[in-house]
């Protein structure tokens, strides 16, 4: 019993999914899908990649070529298959752990590369699968199990890593502003290039539990309260945006696609030896 | 001259015997010695329509292999010792999930950094053991130019035929060396292609337990929509943690190897049927070995060689048919003592195993072995 | 494709997990958790405005057609 939704995407054996309750990874997962089906992409051209985590799990339920990779390498694996088929529509779904610690040298050279695939990044501030171990986009001072007196370490800002390392559409959405989130998605799927969508999410389990948060709710409605859109952002002095999570459109432009590029050597070589 | 004949390096001669073999991907990151490797994929792929990208390091590189093998091009990487460290993890995954592609390792001395241009054998048990958990590998190793030209379109065609990662396990010296090579006609080239699924795309299996233990492959976008995971998995290809189940697939993923070794091992020999003394040597070292048993024999000592081209599966029949002939055998290589191991473990108590081992930049030379074989001798 | 007309607010019991969400942020209230899964309490409050199905991290509660509820 689902929707027609769920049942033309989803591999409805595999459902219901592994996530704890109120895990937003399932609100996540289902907005790439629904941005999917916006577009009217055919299931057997698109192909979704992921690392290893929770947020990582999504590939095993979503009904598309799926490859479940090594944790952090989602991004890698996902440019070879690009570079080899250039037809396909390559996703790549990971964890703000998997895309931005052990992956983070992958995730910068994507964007660097601009290749043609859109990354959403599951960003829970934690790593969840392993049981809540403090990650690079954990808050300082936030509490994880390898933090237990409070977490030290700086954050680093996906979206703005993204942008400065070159992706060509960098957005960010939240769980509780799902249709922001998918809109987000839409145009990161129509932006020929390497887009990047960080999807700020809740894990109720860990970073809700050990911070003292409060349920699955209190983590939505946090999500709805921290959260300030890109042009209101624009007008607030800095002090004023402390903690809190900027939405939109971070960036959007054009620039010559990686697999663009290697066809048009590829031409001009054949091109020469006539 | 004939037009086909060139004389070239072992490292160009593997990518155009790669690119002969149907290889349309390469993904690599600089490392001497194996940086040809990359340079010559570069420059020759794009030329007919294949691809070819430098990527951040040598775990990314192994990955966009497997990645542009499971959209369906013929894919390799290559690197050197520190390189080769780092693809381990997704050469498992390769293993894991039966994905074709070949890994070239040109082998440096190490450990670490070690000695970056000189030539060692010291990866015999990494290119076997590398990887965490049982899993199966083929590993063949070439001795000249023209070998590193065949045994690249053998690489291929094993990982096609298998649905496994093989590495080819080359050195230093075979690297680098210069050698005249006559390439062969492409039409007399055997050229072998993955299994291709026959059934409904829903009825697909892509870990199907065949008979032959080789389930076919789909490439992603041919409309089969199958799932890929370095779990373990069941035929569907889906996570399984069935105790029952698991045990079946790492069976099967063994035994895939094992049932086929006839047609995976190639080993070659040299005046070992009345031999006394047998050398065991590979890559560049059995060059070496080469000579001094034909200066053995000028002296009148029954010496033989035995090479394995297979270094894994190791063709263990025939060396313990030898064992039981020969008195002695003396493995002759490149690193502290590697792959005397496996000799050891096949003669047992048949013959006394000896070896002679060099860790040091150098290439054993063919009056090191005859010395060994002196001591040998003096042993009786 | 009189859609909005004639679907309804369903939910599949055996996939909700009670996290309350869908319930918190209805805007009409039509929903509560009961034993630890949602009920549908009000739907005559329903306007079938979706919010429930895109924040359900579980496709536990949706807008589907009469012929979906069988
Ligand atoms: C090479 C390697 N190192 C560590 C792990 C263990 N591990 C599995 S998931 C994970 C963290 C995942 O965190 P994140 O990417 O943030 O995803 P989440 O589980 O929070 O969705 C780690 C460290 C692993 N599988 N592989
Ligand atoms: S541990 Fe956290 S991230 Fe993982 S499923 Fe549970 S709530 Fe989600
Ligand atoms: S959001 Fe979904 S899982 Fe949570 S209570 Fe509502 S129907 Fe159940």
């Amino acid at each position: 019993m689902a929707s027609n939704l769920v049942e033309k995407y989803y591999r409805m054996d595999k459902l219901p999914h592994i996530w704890c309750a109120g895990c937003t990874h399932g609100t996540s997962m289902n907005a790439v899908v629904r941005a999917i089906d916006k577009l009217g992409y055919n299931q057997d051209e698109v192909c979704i990649v992921s690392g290893i985590g929770c947020s990582s799990r999504a590939t095993g339920y979503m009904d598309f070529n799926t490859l479940h990779t090594t944790h952090g390498r989602a991004l890698a694996f996902a440019t070879g298959i690009k570079m080899a088929n250039p037809k396909l529509k390559v996703i790549v779904i990971t964890g703000d752990g998997d895309a931005t610690a052990i992956g983070g040298n992958h995730f910068i050279h994507a964007c660097r590369r601009n290749i043609d695939i859109t990354t959403i990044v599951f960003n829970n501030n934690i790593y969840g699968m392993t049981g809540g171990q403090y990650s690079p986009t954990t808050p300082t001072s936030s509490l994880g199990t390898t933090a237990p007196y409070g977490n030290i370490d700086p954050v680093f800002n996906i979206c703005n890593v993204a942008a400065a390392a070159g992706a060509t559409y960098v957005a960010r959405g939240t769980a509780y502003h799902t249709q922001a989130l998918i809109n987000s998605i839409v145009k990161g799927l129509e932006n020929k290039g390497f887009s990047v969508i960080e999807a700020v999410s809740d894990c109720p389990t860990y970073f809700g539990r050990r911070n003292k948060i409060g349920d699955a709710v209190e983590m939505m409605k946090r999500l709805k309260e921290l959260s300030v859109n890109v042009k209101a952002a624009e007008k607030l002095p800095p002090e004023k945006l402390e903690g809190k999570i900027i939405i939109g459109e971070i960036k959007n432009e054009t620039r010559p696609e990686y697999t663009d590029e290697y066809q048009n050597l590829i031409d001009r070589l054949k091109e020469e030896e006539k | 001259m004939k037009n086909n004949v060139f004389l070239m390096q072992g490292n160009e001669a593997c990518i155009y015997g790669a690119i002969d073999a149907g290889m349309r991907f390469f993904a690599g990151y600089p490392i001497t010695p194996s940086t040809e490797l990359a340079e010559v994929s570069a420059q020759e792929l794009p030329k007919v329509g294949g691809k070819f990208i430098q990527m951040e390091d040598e775990i990314a590189s192994m990955a966009a292999t497997i990645g542009a093998s499971l959209a369906g091009l013929k894919s390799m990487t290559a690197t050197s010792g520190p390189g080769f460290s780092l693809k381990q993890e997704n050469l498992g995954f390769a293993c894991m999930t039966e994905i074709p592609c070949v890994v070239v390792n040109v082998q440096r001395g190490g450990p670490s950094t070690g000695l970056p241009t000189a030539p060692a054998q010291g990866e015999v048990m990494q290119s076997r053991w590398g990887t965490h958990g049982d899993h199966p590998i083929i590993v063949i190793s070439p001795s000249s130019v023209m070998e590193a030209y065949m045994f690249a379109v053998k690489a291929f065609n094993l990982s096609e035929k298998y649905r496994t990662p093989v590495v080819l396990l080359m050195d230093e010296v075979v690297a680098h060396m210069r050698e005249k090579i006559e390439i062969p006609d492409k039409s007399s080239l055997e050229i072998i292609n993955r299994k291709k699924p026959v059934v409904d795309k829903d009825k697909y299996l892509p870990y199907e337990d065949t008979e032959d233990l080789i389930p076919p492959m789909a490439n992603f976008g041919e409309g089969y929509r199958f799932h890929v995971t370095g779990l373990t998995h069941d035929e569907t290809g889906f996570p399984s943690t069935n105790p029952a189940n698991a045990s079946k697939q790492i069976n099967r993923l063994l035994n895939k190897i094992e049932m086929h070794k006839e047609d995976i091992i190639e080993f070659d020999e040299y005046l070992t049927e009345d031999a006394e003394i047998i050398l065991v040597s590979f890559g560049a070292v059995a060059r070496s070995a080469k000579s001094a048993v034909k200066e053995a024999r000028s002296q009148g000592k029954k010496v033989g060689l035995f090479r394995p081209m297979t270094i894994w599966p190791f063709p263990e029949e025939r060396l313990k048919e030898l064992g039981k002939k020969a008195k002695h055998f003396i493995v002759a290589e490149m690193n502290m003592g590697q792959l005397v191991l496996e000799v050891e473990r096949i003669i047992k108590s048949d013959a006394v195993v000896h070896l002679l081992g060099k860790a040091n930049g150098e290439i054993i030379t063919p009056d090191e072995i005859m010395d060994k074989i002196k001591e040998v001798e003096n042993i009786g | 494709m009189n859609k909005k007309v004639s679907t309804k607010v369903i939910v599949n019991k055996a996939w909700c997990k009670g996290c309350g969400i869908c319930v918190a942020f209805c805007p009409t209230n039509v929903l509560e958790i009961k034993d630890g899964k949602v009920e549908i309490v009000n739907p005559e409050a329903c306007t079938r405005c979706g919010l429930c199905e895109l924040r359900c991290p579980d496709f536990a509660i949706y807008l589907g057609g009469e012929e979906d509820e069988k």
